[in-house]
């Protein structure tokens, strides 16, 4: 295997989005599949109550498919927002405080919303 | 290497912000550029996203408080409840203006197929089928049926 880090990786050529475009489509899809799995457990049979509401999350299955699904947002509204700075916005000091501030706002947001759910 | 000084390379920028009001923008162009909105929207609202996530899950009292702020507002009704309402409809409309887009956007890829006219044609379900359930699912939200 050649060597591809450090003072030898190789910085020219495609496909360096390659991962981020699948990973943003991969996460879309799970998105999706989760907003399916939830709304079909809300509308299927009593009206909307806590506990009714508590006790679809609180099923082992759907807590850890709530959690992939946080981190699938995670990345997915990363990806995102990094397109939308990277088009807009050119100078390269206000682009890193833009990322910077994109990461903190959704790890903080990721965190959050995991703790919500870790203690039900 | 010296010949780069001499034939200059075309730039291509995006158009000024000024010559947006000009631009007539296609109907593809318009579902592209919602999609871009909605989803920032929803970055910047995702904060509110969780709270309600929160406070709906936690406990039976928050929960309680989650409808009070949607029934009755905040701080005294300060802030009315029906402000909350509209932005949770503005979410909603994101959610599903962002969704459709995506499906849209996955179906081309997956398909292969590409043309100006199923370019124009899919915008159009596109934002009919978002606007529509937003109205149907804002006049529940605002108690019309």
């Amino acid at each position: 295997m050649s060597q591809n880090y450090g003072t030898k990786r190789i910085v020219t050529g495609a496909h360096y989005g390659l991962r981020d475009w699948l990973a943003q489509r991969v996460t879309a899809i799970l998105m999706a599949l989760f907003t399916i799995v939830l709304l079909l457990q809300v509308i299927v049979g009593e009206p909307v109550s806590y506990d009714k509401w508590a006790g679809i999350f609180s099923a082992q299955w759907m807590k850890t498919l709530t959690f992939v699904v946080i981190l699938a947002m995670l990345y997915h509204v990363w990806v995102g927002v990094r397109d939308i700075f990277m088009d807009y916005i050119k100078p390269v000091g206000i682009r890193l405080s833009l990322h910077v501030f994109a990461i903190v706002w959704l790890v903080g947001c990721a965190g959050w919303a995991i703790q919500v759910l870790w203690r039900l | 290497m010296a010949d780069n000084t001499k034939t200059p390379r075309p730039v291509f920028r995006n158009i000024h912000v000024t010559d947006l009001a000009s631009y007539r923008l296609p109907l593809a162009g318009v579902v592209s550029i919602l999609h871009r909105i909605s989803g920032a929207l929803m970055f910047l609202l995702m904060p509110f996203i969780i709270w309600m996530f929160d406070t709906s899950l936690t406990t039976e009292i928050s929960y309680d408080q989650f409808t009070a702020v949607f029934a009755a507002g905040c701080a005294d009704g300060a802030i009315p409840g029906w402000f909350f309402k509209l932005i949770a409809l503005g979410l909603i409309w994101a959610y599903l203006l962002h969704f459709i887009a995506g499906m849209r956007h996955l179906l081309m890829e997956m398909t292969h197929s590409y043309s100006k006219e199923q370019g124009k044609s899919t915008a159009v379900v596109t934002l009919v089928l978002s606007s529509g359930l937003t109205v149907v699912l804002g006049a529940k939200l605002f108690g019309l049926f």
